[in-house]
């Protein structure tokens, strides 16, 4: 009865009486969530383009924020170091493309899918390799003063980091919907076959969404080390992604962005007004049961691409 | 005699290293016409179109014999993308527009090889006069248009690489008997008025040697007859088994088959 009365009514009554703590949460949760919705952001791009499931996201997240952090702690100004790792990233999307995809094209999904974790593990060793394996603070001179809205708190870095995210978003659907590669890149994703057929070269394009992809991971890279620091642990908090993608769809960068902040803000207000009553951890698991939930009622996720049939 | 635009020598065709499509086919494209390729399913014409294209190979098929010369060149190791920028575009069986892009976005990625100038404006308000119909649904995702308006676009779409030579695989696949005609009727025009040189593959005989100057018939991966459209429209053995003109005493199919086996023109 008590352990009811916890679930159903305890937390209901708690974010009535706190209202401006149940915000803080929300809001906290959001941080998270945009996270989380760059790596999906990265994964949806290339599984547009090409469809290959990209293991390898989460691990280009942890390989941009090593590179970005070694060089600064190298002794690089800030500014030099992000242009590096820009090119440092986009290098890496014509070295996959050279290598990897190139020669297995036309191959089952299933194999390419086995050369991303390939690529995931080998960046992972490559990235010790060069930087070592140490946690490493990342400070980018983000303000760290809070705000007061009413009497909500929030951290002026968070505002910042969702503020960098939003502009990447709306930088890259303009890309997307006005530029000539962008609609290359949008055909490619509708009809490979067709593409090819007018003349669109497929590896150039798979090279663009890479890079694309590597440039959204170094952003996601950056705002989360400097927020918990440059670990190898940042690879597995990417596979967060993978039930963001569940929940948004594979296939819609939109779904990409609102699953990463349903779960980010989800997990959060689970853990903290529910949690008391599981004794904790619920954060860890909770996206993948809310995704598991989601496979059941909706499979092609919130946002799963219509499929038009023709009238 | 001049090289024609286009010359398939003798190709074999094997997908996925073992099934052998195309055995031994021949023909020839000379500018500035409409040569017709007929058969029935199955015959083997798409695997020919996509065989010039270069599409063969992102479907696991591979030329093995043979040769294809454009203007005299090889085209063995060029690349899809290499053939459209030399004036040879494809389009596809079934149509396949770019289903979640407007009309007019379908017509300028088949701009795609020719970067960004003032001159595709241009292309694209020829495309537009030739069908206005697509003016009309230019906002229009192509996914929601219809059948002959997604074979309108697959064609305005090819228009707009600026071709010499379109590879036109059954146009008129699905399409009510008025439409295929109004899409002939263009396919006629932009020859005549652009000078484009087409290679048509078609089941519907009757209307491709109607608009065609030249046609090939292919059964079973070899060319069993060619000549003249005119020629082979009064032919009794294309009378009878493509332009299904039966004659009396042979309507049994059995009997068809039989005399179909004997292969006699061959
Ligand atoms: N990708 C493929 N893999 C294996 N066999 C194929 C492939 N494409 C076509 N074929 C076979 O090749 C033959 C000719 O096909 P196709 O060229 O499409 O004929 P048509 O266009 O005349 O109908 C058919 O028997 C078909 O089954
Ligand atoms: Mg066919």
């Amino acid at each position: 009865m008590e352990f009811l009365y916890s679930i159903f009514v305890t937390p209901f009554v708690e974010m009535w009486t706190a209202p401006e703590f149940l915000a803080e949460v929300v809001l906290g949760g959001l941080m998270s969530g945009i996270m989380y919705s760059l790596v999906a952001l990265g994964f949806v791009l290339i599984f547009k383009a090409s469809g290959v499931f990209n293991f390898a996201q989460g691990v280009m997240v942890l390989f941009a924020a090593l590179n970005f952090v070694g060089l600064i702690d190298a002794g690089l100004p800030i500014v030099v170091a992000l242009i590096a790792t820009i090119l440092i990233m986009v290098a890496l999307a014509f070295a996959i493309e050279r290598v990897v995809l190139r020669n297995l094209v036309n191959q089952e999904h299933i194999i390419l899918f086995m050369a991303t974790i390939g690529i995931a593990y080998f960046l992972e060793g490559l990235g010790e390799m060069i930087w070592g394996g140490d946690v490493r603070p990342l400070n980018i001179g983000l303000p760290d003063d809070v705000w007061f809205v009413g009497d909500i708190l929030i951290q002026q870095s968070e505002v910042f980091a969702a503020a960098v995210a939003g502009s990447l978003v709306i930088a890259l659907s303009l890309f997307f919907q006005y530029t000539r590669t962008g609609r290359a890149l949008r055909a490619v994703a509708d009809d490979h076959q067709a593409a090819l057929s007018v003349g669109i070269p497929l590896n150039h394009i798979w090279i663009v969404v890479w890079a694309v992809a590597g440039l959204v991971a170094l952003v996601a890279g950056i705002m989360w080390g400097s927020k918990f620091w440059v670990q190898f642990s940042l690879s597995t908090i990417a596979l967060k992604a993978l039930p963001v993608l569940i929940l948004g769809g594979f296939t819609s960068i939109p779904g990409a962005i609102i699953g990463g902040l349903i779960i980010g803000a989800g997990e959060k207000v689970a853990e903290v007004f529910w949690g008391a009553a599981y004794g904790g951890a619920i954060e860890e698991w909770f996206a993948y049961v809310l995704a598991l939930i989601f496979l059941f009622f909706r499979p092609q996720g919130l946002f799963g691409e219509k499929i038009i049939e023709r009238v | 005699m001049t090289t024609p635009l286009l010359q398939v020598n003798n190709i074999e065709v094997i997908y996925d290293h073992v099934i052998l499509v195309l055995k031994g086919v021949s023909l020839e494209v000379p500018k500035g016409k409409i040569v017709a390729l007929l058969g029935a399913n199955g015959a083997g014409k798409s695997t020919t179109l996509k065989s010039i294209s270069n599409l063969l190979r992102a479907e696991r098929g591979d030329v093995t014999k043979g040769s294809i010369e454009l203007n005299g060149e090889a085209v063995h190791d060029k690349t899809a993308n290499d053939l459209v920028k030399s004036g040879v575009v494809q389009v596809m069986e079934g149509r396949h527009c770019f289903e979640h892009l407007t009309v007019e976005e379908n017509l300028l990625s088949g701009a795609y090889t020719r970067g960004n100038g003032a001159e595709i404006k241009r292309d694209l308000q020829m495309v537009y006069d030739y069908f206005p119909r697509l003016w009309e649904r230019r906002k229009s995702q192509a996914g929601y248009t219809s059948g002959g308006e997604q074979q309108m676009v697959a064609i305005g779409r090819a228009m707009m690489a600026k071709p010499e030579l379109i590879l036109l695989d059954e146009p008129s696949m699905g399409l009510a008997p008025q439409l295929v005609e109004q899409i002939f009727a263009i396919v006629k025009k932009l020859n005549e008025d652009e000078g484009v040189t087409f290679l048509l593959a078609e089941q519907n005989t009757n209307v491709a040697l109607r608009y065609a100057h030249y046609g090939y018939i292919l059964e079973g991966g070899r060319v069993v007859m060619d000549g003249e459209a005119e020629e082979l429209r009064n032919n009794e053995d294309v009378k009878e088994f493509y332009l299904g003109m039966v004659k009396e005493g042979r309507k049994n199919f059995r009997e068809v088959k039989h005399y179909k086996r004997r292969k006699r023109w061959l």
